[in-house]
C-alpha cells in the first residue's frame, strides 16, 4: 500500500528495481550550463578536478568563463570572493573534504563573513565516495557549512534536486554551500517535484503515522523504502525530506514530529552538528520528542563499495526501519 | 610624471596628519596595531590622495579603482586616510574597535562602504584582488586593482597560490605591494620565516618586481606609475618601510607591531609624545614644517 504524497509529484515508478540512478553532481553539471546560458555572469572555478566534479561540462559550452585554478582550494574560494565583489556569480568546484574541507576560513572571511555569492560546490560527499577510504569521504561538511551565518546550506537527494537547487544557488544572492555525492543513487524526484530553500517535502504519510522519518540527501530515498517496509507490517510513518537543512523547515518538522510522536534522523555525516543535531536542536526546545538520529557514530570511513558503506555504517532502508520498530516497542 | 613641489610638500603633511590621526584613534581605542599603521602612512596617502581614481561621496562608484587591504590588522591607517579623504567624519575615527562602530578591529566590508572586502586572516587578500582584476578584464573594464599586504602575511600558503595563478593569468591590471617592514609579531621576518630573496621570488613566479623606499610618496608613487606601464605581467612593489615610522622610540622595534595600552599600543602619556615626535618628525621627514 502507497501512501506516497502525490502532492511532491514523485516518480511513479520510484520502488522499481530497475529505477534509473545518477549522480546527484550530474545536477550541478546540467543546470550550471543551463543558467550559464541565461546568466553570463556565472564562472565556474575548478581546483584539477573538472571531470569529477563535472566543471567540464560548462567548461565545454563556455571556455571563457571556465577558470582553472590548479590544485588550491585556498586560493579558488578566496578568488571567487574576488569575482563575486566584481559582480560575477562564481561557482567553485571540488571534493567536499578540501572545499569547504581545506579552505573553511577562507570561505568564512571572505564569502559569508563578507556576505558575497560565493557558491560553493562540494563533491564527493559522505562515505559512498567508496573505495577512495577516509580521507575523501567528507561527513563533517553539514555541520561545519550550517555553523556559518550568512550561508545557505542545500542537500538535495537525487541528481533532478541537485539541478533544481544549483538554480536555486543562481538566484538567491547569498554564500551558498551545495553538497553532491559520487555514487549513482535513485533518481525519484520529477521535474515537477517542488523545491525551495527553507522548504521541506512530505514523501509519504500513513493515515495513523508512529514515527517520523526525517532524511535529507540521497538518503531520503532509503527513508521511503523504510517507511514502505513498515506500512506492509502496519506501522504507520511520515517520510519528511530536507534538501535545505539551512534554512531549515521548522514549521513542516514540528509538524511531523508533532503527528507522530517519534523521530527518526537519517543523514550520509557525523551526527554530531549535522542535520540530525539541527533537528534535535529544534525540537529540544519546541517539542521534545524521543529521536534516534542515524549517521556516522563519530568515526572515520572506510574503503569499500558504496553500497556496503551505506550498510554498515547502518544507513540502509532495514536498518532505518529496525530503528523504527525498537523505538516503537519502548 | 613626477610630483610638482606643492604637491609633495601637501602629500607629506597629509602623511603627518593621518600620523597623528592613527596615534589618536589608538589612544582612544586601548588595542589595536601601532607600527604597521605608522610606516604604512606615505603609501596610503599617496593611494587616498593621488593614485586611485575614486569617489568618497560615491564609495561604491562603478569605475573606481579597487584598493584590497590583505593584511587587515593596519586598518586603522586605511580608516585614518578614509576620513581625511572625506569618506566620514574624522570625528569617527575615535569609535575605532568600539561597540557599534562602523570602524571594527579588522575591517568589515559589510559595515563600511568603501573597505572593498573584509579582512584580517592573513593570506586572502591577494586572490580576491586576482579575481577582480580577472573579472574586470573579462568585461574589458579598466578599473585598475591594488592589494597591499604584510611581509609577515608571505608566512601564509594562500599567498604563493594567487602568486602563481596571477602568474599564470598575466594580470597587469593588478598591481601588489607589500610592507616590508622586516617585523611580525613573534619577531624578525628573517628570523621567524626568512623571505628573502624576497624579489627573487616573486619574478621567479613571472612578476614584476619594483622595490622602493615606502616611506617617500614621491618615490612610491613613481613605482606605481612603472607598473601601470608594465603589460603582461601583475606588478609587486616591494616597498621598503620603517616599522613604526615617524615616532623614532619605537621605530624598528617589533614590539611595536600592536598588542595593550604601553605595550604595542601607545597609552595617553605615550600618545601625547608620540603626537609631538610626529609633529617634530625630527627632521627625518622632509617637509613644510622641518
Amino acid at each position: 500500500m502507497s501512501m506516497l504524497n502525490k502532492d511532491a509529484k514523485l516518480l511513479e515508478t520510484l520502488f522499481d528495481k530497475d529505477i534509473e540512478k545518477k549522480s546527484t553532481r550530474d545536477g550541478f553539471g546540467t543546470a550550471v550550463v543551463d543558467a550559464g546560458k541565461e546568466n553570463k555572469d556565472i564562472v565556474v572555478l575548478s581546483a584539477d578536478l573538472k571531470e569529477s566534479t563535472r566543471a567540464d561540462w560548462f567548461e565545454k559550452e563556455f571556455p571563457e568563463r571556465f577558470i582553472e585554478v590548479g590544485i588550491g582550494e585556498q586560493n579558488m574560494a578566496t578568488l571567487a570572493a574576488g569575482f563575486a565583489l566584481a559582480g560575477k556569480i562564481p561557482f567553485i568546484t571540488s571534493y567536499a573534504a578540501f572545499s569547504p574541507g581545506r579552505n573553511y576560513e577562507q570561505i568564512r572571511t571572505t564569502a559569508a563573513l563578507n556576505d558575497v555569492p560565493v557558491k560553493i560546490m562540494g563533491m564527493h560527499a559522505g562515505v559512498s565516495v567508496g573505495p577512495d577510504g577516509a580521507t575523501h569521504q567528507m561527513l563533517e561538511d553539514i555541520a561545519l557549512m550550517r555553523a556559518m551565518p550568512n550561508m545557505i546550506v542545500l542537500n538535495p537527494c537525487d541528481a533532478e534536486e541537485g539541478r533544481k537547487a544549483t538554480l536555486s544557488a543562481v538566484a538567491n544572492g547569498k554564500p551558498t554551500y551545495i553538497r553532491f555525492g559520487r555514487s549513482n543513487v535513485p533518481v525519484f524526484t520529477t521535474k515537477d517535484t517542488p523545491f525551495a530553500e527553507g522548504k521541506a517535502l512530505v514523501l509519504w504519510k500513513s493515515e495513523k503515522p508512529k514515527v517520523a522519518l526525517l532524511g535529507t540527501g540521497s538518503m531520503s530515498y532509503n527513508a521511503l523504502v523504510a517507511a514502505r517496509a513498515l506500512e506492509a507490517e502496519g506501522i504507520g510513518s511520515i517520510v519528511l525530506h530536507n534538501p535545505s537543512i539551512k534554512p531549515l523547515d521548522e514549521a513542516a518538522i514540528l509538524e511531523a514530529a508533532k503527528a507522530a510522536g517519534k523521530v527518526v534522523t537519517v543523514e550520509e555525516h557525523q551526527v554530531a552538528g549535522g542535520f540530525g543535531g539541527a533537528v534535535a536542536e529544534l525540537l529540544s526546545k519546541k517539542h521534545p520528542v524521543h529521536i534516534e538520529r542515524l549517521g556516522i557514530q563519530d568515526e572515520f570511513g572506510q574503503s569499500g563499495e558504496p553500497d556496503e558503506l551505506i550498510e554498515h555504517y547502518g544507513l540502509g532502508p532495514s536498518f532505518i526501519a529496525e530503528t523504527a520498530r525498537r523505538m516503537l516497542k519502548v | 610624471m613626477s610630483l610638482t613641489e606643492q604637491e609633495r610638500i601637501s602629500l607629506e603633511a597629509k602623511a603627518k596628519a593621518i600620523r597623528e590621526t592613527i596615534i589618536t584613534m589608538l589612544v582612544e581605542a586601548k588595542s589595536g596595531h601601532t607600527a604597521g599603521p605608522l610606516d604604512m602612512a606615505d603609501i596610503f596617502t599617496a593611494f587616498y590622495f593621488h593614485i586611485l581614481k575614486h569617489d568618497p561621496q560615491n564609495p561604491e562608484w562603478e569605475e573606481r579603482d579597487r584598493l584590497i587591504l590583505s593584511n587587515g590588522h593596519i586598518v586603522p591607517v586605511r580608516y585614518a586616510a578614509m576620513a581625511h579623504a572625506g569618506y566620514f567624519p574624522l570625528e569617527e575615527t575615535k569609535t575605532l574597535r568600539k561597540f557599534g562602530s562602523r570602524l571594527q578591529g579588522h575591517p568589515e566590508r559589510t559595515r563600511l562602504l568603501g573597505m572593498e572586502t573584509t579582512s584580517g586572516p592573513l593570506g586572502s587578500g591577494l586572490s580576491q584582488a586576482a579575481g577582480m582584476a580577472y573579472a574586470f578584464r573579462m568585461d574589458t573594464k579598466k578599473n585598475r586593482v591594488f592589494c597591499l599586504m604584510g611581509d609577515g602575511e608571505q608566512n601564509e600558503g594562500n599567498v604563493w597560490e594567487a602568486v602563481m595563478w596571477a602568474g599564470k593569468q598575466k594580470l597587469s591590471n593588478l598591481t601588489a605591494v607589500i610592507d616590508r617592514n622586516n617585523i611580525q609579531i613573534d619577531g624578525m621576518t628573517e628570523d621567524v620565516m626568512p623571505l628573502e630573496p624576497l624579489a627573487d621570488k616573486y619574478r621567479a613566479f613571472n612578476w614584476h618586481v619594483i622595490e622602493v623606499n615606502g616611506n617617500d610618496v614621491e618615490a612610491f608613487i613613481a613605482a606605481v606609475e612603472e607598473a601601470k606601464a608594465i603589460f603582461e605581467k601583475p606588478t609587486m612593489i616591494i616597498a621598503h618601510t620603517i616599522a613604526g615610522k615617524g615616532v623614532p622610540e619605537i621605530e624598528f622595534d617589533y614590539h611595536w607591531h600592536g598588542g595593550a595600552p604601553g605595550k604595542g599600543v601607545p597609552n595617553a602619556e605615550q600618545g601625547k609624545k608620540f603626537l609631538q615626535e610626529i609633529r617634530s618628525m625630527k627632521g627625518k621627514l622632509p617637509n613644510e614644517y622641518a
